[in-house]
């Protein structure tokens, strides 16, 4: 695990100091910095230098450091999450960037993710959506036992598959339209395959794209760029499913 | 007089639970409306406590630091979650999930909460389940299981790699329901700096909003705490970067004892520390030493070879590799319990057989598993681990072992609670990490989940009832008082006196320094002398923070410097409790090895006629020594024995 030095690394990074203020890009330098130190660990070591020459270091959204909360976010060189597939910012490690590349660093970019602060901006969208049906309806307590409806293990793993989204927002951050059709048919699909979810599915469908319509998110015109940048690799099948179960829904009405 | 009353119920082990619930307090649906509840935190104990308690009617107020409650560092549990179901037919029970759960603690949890959690431990499947959590399953379409440390049968649920993902994922959905339906209002991005204490009973918190820097204060019937754990004290840890004990802190000193403080789990498998500037330490999943074989080399110049590069790890025949837990543990092998992983792994390395670069690190082997069940079943098992384990290390887990070294990675030591999960101060729970009740000196795989949400869905939600009851007269709480004003005040001055000190040195600069002290003398190994110096040490860096600190930024606006120096502020109070409860608990149990008290084989070894008990500790002032209370500890269902996984 031994990894080569690279001598210097320029960084043009996204700063604004509030929501209103506009913003710009500044240039930093990074010298001798290890091909193993991970993309937020280099951040962290601007920062140290920034704090040391008393100015104020960048704002970046980061938590868990291993791929899972969905806290990290960043465009690095015009791709959400950076180069790498499958990977989130917190999981890209310097060993895939060349000695004296320069590295541009954007927050989102969608009118529905406003900027915070820096790198930062406000998912408070998502939250909503899933607020409008991103669950099935049963309170705690007085549910049969867990073997109780047996679920085929196939449908299972495609549940799994859909339910791993981490709601980062790569995908709307991608999308040409600013798209959350990725982000929702994720839940949609994950609880339409299982049987507990299947009662609601129709409900669900139809209350979280009105929703996400609501919020100014665009539609969705089948380029895929979200799934390709989807660090959890989020099949666009999925949306496939959303549209079945919201045109299910509509027939139904 | 004990001012420490645990109001563990009356008769049988078996009853207990049963019993209580039947007489405690129930509030009325009309006047649960009536009521306010604050829950800090919104991992799988507070937020499924949000959920259940809104349903139940209360009027619910969630905080979280995160942007949302689904990021809480539940969601990064990787293995799995325990329950008693006994679904696989391989004799377990209640009473063998409490068993396990009370001798994989080194004998330090209470027998009452141990075997209530093993008794609701079911039924969380089972709600999990109906939210729709994707758990695994057999191609009969039921649930499956895997084994997990410290547990001689297989009661483990999953859902791949990511079942604190999907269960917290279940329990936001449970939450997000009633949001809509109008009966919890969620404050994220909300850090809580303080309890309000009226009349001696919590009434309310202070907290900073951290996009606009403003101070802001909340009222309620009750405060439940579920922050989570302190392993951010060792700055390196498995823990998000978030993660912190202010919370927890100040309700320590508002009046709220803190148990076990020196209680820590050093999980064996994590991804070896790399350099100076590594910022978190990465879990690679307990569930990986039911396939993985753990090995370092027979021969000291293998391993000197390994840690110059001049051979690889495939070049060692099997015949020269030391398989040291199935070795020293033939009964449990590879998967005896953490503590005992950890320290086996740190023995070899101290002794020169260890590998890396650093010397500081074991094999974790899947060669032998991928011959006898092939790659594709390896990787459907564990094939996110394995992704993450290469993005990170660039090295290929297929073709080469894995290497592995223990970090901090949870604490079972948190404040104090009763048999209600109420802390020494009326009106305030604490649940999950947070609290110390359930997992003694060590806790095992796959029961945090287990805890946190058995706590938020099972117990809290009836025995908060029992206070409320009495709370009905109480009307809205007014924050416009006295005691809010002098709460607020403090929250402003101590985070003003912080961005005032205009030092040279960063917030992380003094947290690594603090992390190296602990890691170093309040780690996996501990003696007298080591814990002495320690505080001297703690002491003396934290005059340097608060003469040398520098918080860059505005103080009313968003600041992450002021936000981590306020965190590391309380986590050097808190290093120096855990150093000194670690010096006064002169005995070996569990997660907590003092070099003074081993058995002649190298294992912890305890002292039950002095510490038999759990410390609780009383803050008496900034400069006053804290006070020690000591509940003591029955073992009726259970005989108490050395620990043995041989």
């Amino acid at each position: 695990m031994s990894d080569k030095i690279l001598k210097e690394l320029t960084l043009k990074i996204w700063r604004q100091k509030d929501a209103k203020a506009k913003g710009g890009f500044e240039t930093y330098k990074i010298r001798d910095i290890s091909g193993g130190t991970s993309f937020l660990e280099m951040l962290d070591i601007l920062n140290e230098q920034l704090v040391g020459e008393n100015k104020e270091p960048v704002a970046f959204d980061h938590d868990c450091r291993e791929g899972i909360c969905g806290m990290c976010s960043l465009f690095i060189n015009g791709r959400a999450h950076g180069p790498d597939d499958e990977v989130t910012t917190c999981q890209l490690h310097l060993r895939r960037f060349k000695d004296g590349e320069t590295i541009t660093i954007e927050p989102w970019r969608s009118g529905a993710f406003p900027v915070i602060k820096d790198l930062i901006v406000d998912r408070k969208a998502f939250e909503k959506i899933q607020q409008a049906g991103g669950y099935v309806s049963v309170t705690t307590g007085g549910v049969p036992d867990g073997n109780a409806i047996p679920v085929p293990s196939e449908k299972a793993e495609e549940a799994m598959d859909a339910a791993a989204c981490i709601g980062c927002g790569a995908c709307v951050a991608t999308c040409k339209n600013s798209s959350a059709m990725l982000f929702v048919a994720a839940k949609v699909s994950q609880l339409a395959l299982l049987p507990q979810g299947k009662i609601e599915a129709a409900r669900r469908a139809k209350a979280m794209v009105a929703k996400m319509d609501e919020l100014g998110f665009g539609n969705c015109t089948n380029t895929g760029a979200c799934e390709s940048e989807c660090p959890k690799k989020i099949s666009i099948e999925h949306i496939a499913r959303l549209n079945r179960e919201y045109l299910k829904a509509k027939l139904q009405e | 007089m004990n001012k420490l009353n645990a109001k563990i119920p009356e008769g049988p082990l078996a009853e207990k639970w049963a019993n209580h619930k039947a007489h405690i307090g129930v509030v009325s649906p009309a006047n649960k409306r009536k009521l306010d509840i604050i829950v800090v935190g919104t991992g799988l104990a507070g937020g499924s406590a949000a959920a259940s308690l809104a349903e139940l009617g209360y009027n619910v107020l969630s905080f979280c630091y995160q942007d949302s409650p689904r990021r809480a560092h539940s969601i990064a549990a990787q293995g799995g979650i325990n329950a008693a179901k006994n679904y696989q037919n391989d004799n377990d029970s209640i009473y063998r999930l409490f068993y396990e759960t009370i001798k994989g603690g080194d004998y330090r949890a209470r027998e009452a909460n141990v075997y209530r959690l093993a008794e609701v431990s079911g039924a969380i499947i089972d709600q999990c389940v109906a939210q729709g959590v994707p758990f695994a399953r057999d191609y009969g379409g039921l649930l499956d299981n895997r084994s997990f440390g410290g547990a001689l049968v297989s009661r483990t649920f999953y859902a791949r790699g990511q079942t604190g993902q999907q269960l917290l994922l279940g329990c936001y959905g449970a939450l997000n329901r009633q949001v809509k339906n109008g009966n919890v209002k969620v404050y994220s991005r909300h850090e809580v700096l303080d309890i309000v204490i009226i009349d001696g009973k919590a009434r309310g918190v202070i907290a900073r909003d951290l996009v606009t820097g403003k101070i802001e204060r909340f009222g309620a019937h009750a405060v439940v705490l579920a922050t989570g754990g302190y392993g951010n004290v060792f700055f390196l840890s498995t823990n998000a970067m978030g993660c912190n004990v202010s919370a927890a802190w100040q309700a320590y000193k508002r009046g709220a004892f803190f148990g076990n403080p020196c209680f820590v789990q050093i999980h064996p498998t994590c991804i070896p520390v790399h350099g100076d500037q590594q910022s978190k330490l990465t879990l690679m999943s307990e569930s990986l030493r039911n396939d993985g074989r753990v090995w370092v080399p027979k021969k000291k110049e293998d391993a000197e070879k390994l840690q110059a590069g001049t051979i690889t790890p495939n070049d060692i025949p099997d015949e020269e590799r030391d398989f040291y837990l199935e070795r020293r543990y033939p009964a449990f092998g590879n998967l005896v319990p953490r503590d005992v992983a950890s320290r086996a792994a740190k023995e070899r390395c101290d002794a020169g057989f260890g590998v890396n670069n650093t010397g500081k690190a074991v094999f974790l082997d899947f060669k032998y598993a991928i011959r006898r069940l092939g790659e594709e079943t390896i990787r459907k098992r564990y094939g996110n681990l394995f992704q993450m384990y290469e993005k990170i290390t660039d090295v290929n887990p297929y073709r080469e072992p894995m290497m592995i070294y223990p970090a901090i990675h949870y604490s079972m030591g948190g404040l104090w609670v009763d048999y209600n999960l109420m802390t020494t101060v009326p009106g305030l729970y604490a649940i999950g990490e947070c609290n110390f009740s359930d997992h003694g000196a060590n806790r095992l795989g796959a029961s945090a989940l287990m805890q946190g949400l058995a706590d938020g869905y099972f117990i809290l939600p009836y025995t908060i009832g029992d206070y409320l009851a009495k709370e009905i007269q109480t009307p809205k709480i007014d924050t416009a008082s006295p005691e809010f004003d002098k709460a607020e005040q403090q929250v402003n001055d101590r985070l003003r006196a912080l961005h005032d000190i205009k030092g040279t040195k960063s917030p992380d600069h003094f947290h690594k320094l603090l992390g190296h002290v602990m890691w170093d003398h309040v780690g996996m190994a501990r003696d007298a002398e080591s814990l002495e110096q320690a505080l001297r040490l703690i002491r003396e860096l934290k005059q340097e923070f608060y003469r040398d600190l520098r918080v860059t930024g505005d103080f009313s606006a968003m600041n992450n410097e002021l936000e981590k120096a306020g965190r590391v502020a309380d986590f050097f109070e808190l290093a120096e409790l855990m150093t000194r409860d670690a010096l006064e608990r002169a005995e070996s149990c569990g997660g907590h090895f003092r070099l003074e008290s081993v058995t002649e084989e190298g294992e912890a070894k305890r002292d039950d006629e002095r510490y038999r008990h759990v410390s609780a500790w009383e803050y008496k002032g900034d400069n006053v020594a804290p006070e020690l209370h000591r509940e003591p500890l029955a073992y009726e269902n259970i005989q108490i024995a050395q620990r043995s996984y041989k």
